[in-house]
């Protein structure tokens, strides 16, 4: 018995300290990118790495801004050519506002779609409801890039090619948004919707004043989950996306990469600044981020 | 059936259907549509700039014989094979050991190995370029010092290396989403039967296999799937890496689609293999399922 205690002790100290050496090693490439985004040139090229700046420098970010400019937003009224567009900035600044757009809108558009549907999946009987649920299920399980090729020239008829929307709207098509809103409102009651039912409340009411408040952990979750997602869709963004203007914050960097292959504090000055927003995010919010992965996964 | 409860089934579907009209917009038209697209589009000849050509199946008979096709699938499949069990295996053992920590430890654990992820493929790509570099990278700096290297490897460059460093990253970065799951999964096993069993003599290792493993299997079976779905669909490492070089011996299909169908503008060739890639992966998930269930 006395030894069984103790080989479960040796297990679990040699587990957490191997633990803790893996989590440092994971930890290490961000590390290395902040650390490397404020090095001098020497000491990105030197062939013995300096594991912490020596001098912090500034270089690597003022290079990055002042590769290219282009304008702070550009709004074009929809079917005709005039556009208004911002005063002149440094490229980056503009990718960063593209993929913050960008991310906001899918995220908005999914939670509002996918809430009202995923309630109407979980709570309303009616005539085809498994038939759309199969569906559902069965899209989520196929790759989502093997249609890319005929999204492209979906967005091209539609005239939203090089837009960014044309990143959106898949994202706000993915059903997995319908999906976990609909695990959610399993949850809630019936009783509560006879009783508003009874008390003469019309569906909208019904969805917007009893549902709606039972279901916004849900939201949350599924909020943060497609903000952080689209932030990170680099492939959609890399076939729709081809101008400066239009580029988000991950393409740009790679283009920037495939430009400047050996600048490494350049890239990494870019590469902090596509990671870094979204990953104070994540801090944020990581307990609704939580939720949302794991609600996913209730029924497989 | 009064006509009292026709009326209210019929308001039923409407309401349903209302609330459903605005998803299922997007969905058919940004999901659906394409897949019918594309399935429709590999029996054509097709690319920019004019009308699609029927060819029946011959995009498909050209795929059977293109050698750079299988060899995509061979490191495609070798991808799955090696990075599915290592990230099934490594996600459960570290959850196994974080997820009864006090205080914020375990959180703070989930969220480093979430790092990567959260990072973005693309920050994640470039910062493992550097330190795969041949001059300035760590490893070799680091390989050197502890005396495993004689010399600089070109890691990325070297058709010995290259798969392998690959899917080291690609481990890095599939490993966090699993972790999240088995944690919530391990801390939701019934306590009580754990105690029933300790009671009764039941050692750490019995208590594991015979109580616990059995309870989390729906989340190794969601697991499973999510992490081949997510190997299978294996690009921008590549693309941002190493571009399915050097000599082929890192094209995956998904690479290759992107490659026929942006690079060389075969739509209808691409879309051939991306219907190959969706049968192979629903397939696979289906044995998967059946697999676990007659567990």
């Amino acid at each position: 018995m006395k030894s069984t205690a103790m080989s479960t002790k040796v297990y679990k100290v040699v587990s957490v300290t191997a633990i803790v050496i893996l989590a440092v090693l994971f930890a290490f490439p961000l590390y290395w990118i902040v650390t490397g985004s404020f090095k001098t040139a020497q000491e990105i090229n030197a062939t013995s790495p300096a594991w912490w700046p020596s001098e912090w420098v500034l270089t690597n970010y003022e290079k990055l801004f002042s590769k290219q400019v282009a304008p702070l937003f550009s709004i074009t009224v929809p079917f005709t050519d005039i556009t208004f567009a911002g005063p002149q900035v440094p490229a980056a600044i503009r990718w960063l506002v593209n993929t913050v757009f960008m991310a906001v809108a899918a995220m908005g558009l999914t939670c509002a779609t996918a809430a009202m549907a995923g309630y109407a999946l979980a709570k309303k009987r009616f005539f085809g409801r498994t038939v759309v649920f199969t569906m559902i299920v069965c899209a989520m399980a196929l790759p989502k890039q093997v249609i890319l090729i005929p999204l492209l020239r979906e967005m091209s008829a539609l005239k939203l090619y090089n837009t960014l929307w044309a990143v959106i709207l898949p994202i706000v098509g993915w059903p997995f948004g319908v999906f976990l809103i609909k695990q959610f409102a399993e949850g809630i009651p019936g009783e509560m919707m006879e009783a508003a039912r009874i008390d003469g409340a019309s569906e909208w009411k019904t969805f917007s004043h009893v549902a709606l408040p039972m279901i916004k952990p849900g939201i949350g979750a599924l909020a943060i989950f497609t903000f952080i997602n689209s932030w990170n869709d680099y492939f959609m963004q890399l076939i729709m996306l081809t101008s400066t203007e239009t580029s988000t914050i991950s393409l740009g960097i790679a283009n920037m990469q495939a430009e400047n292959s050996t600048d490494f504090g350049l890239i990494m000055a870019g590469a902090a600044l596509a990671a870094i927003p979204i990953i104070i995010v994540f801090l944020i919010f990581q307990k609704y981020f939580t939720k949302g992965i794991t609600m996913g996964a209730v029924k497989g | 059936m009064s006509n009292r409860s026709r009326a209210l089934a019929r308001r039923e579907t409407m309401a349903g259907y209302a609330f459903l009209l605005p998803s299922l917009i997007f969905f058919v038209g940004f999901v659906i549509y394409p897949m019918i697209q594309c399935v429709y589009t590999s029996f054509f000849d097709s690319t920019m700039g004019r009308e699609d050509i029927f060819v029946g199946f011959k995009n498909y008979v050209d795929l059977a014989k293109d050698e750079i096709f299988w060899g995509a699938l061979k490191n495609t499949v070798v991808i799955v094979i090696v990075s599915v069990p290592v990230t099934c295996i490594f996600s459960l053992w570290v959850s196994s050991v974080i997820y009864n920590m006090k205080g914020p430890a375990c959180s703070a654990f989930r969220c480093i190995f979430y790092l990567p992820v959260v990072t973005g493929s693309v920050a994640v790509a470039v910062v493992w370029k550097w330190m795969f570099n041949n001059y300035y990278g760590i490893f070799n700096y680091v390989g050197k010092g502890v005396g495993l290297l004689d010399k600089n490897i070109n890691w990325l460059g070297d058709e010995r290396f290259a798969l392998g460093c690959i899917i080291l990253i690609l481990l890095t970065t599939s490993v966090g989403q699993p972790i999240v799951l088995y944690v919530s999964a391990l801390n939701n096993v019934d306590q009580s039967l754990v105690e029933a069993a300790q009671v009764d003599g039941a050692n750490k290792f019995q208590c594991f296999w015979k109580i616990k493993w059995p309870q989390i299997m729906p989340t190794t079976l969601y697991v499973l799937v999510i992490t081949t779905i997510n190997s299978f669909q294996c690009f921008a490492l590549i693309q941002l890496l190493t571009s399915g070089g050097p000599n082929h011996s890192t094209d995956t299909i998904m690479y290759y689609i992107y490659y026929s169908a942006f690079k060389l503008y075969k739509y209808g060739y691409g879309n051939a293999m991306g219907v190959v890639l969706a049968v192979i992966i629903a397939v696979l998930s289906a044995v998967q399922f059946k697999l676990a269930k007659t567990d």
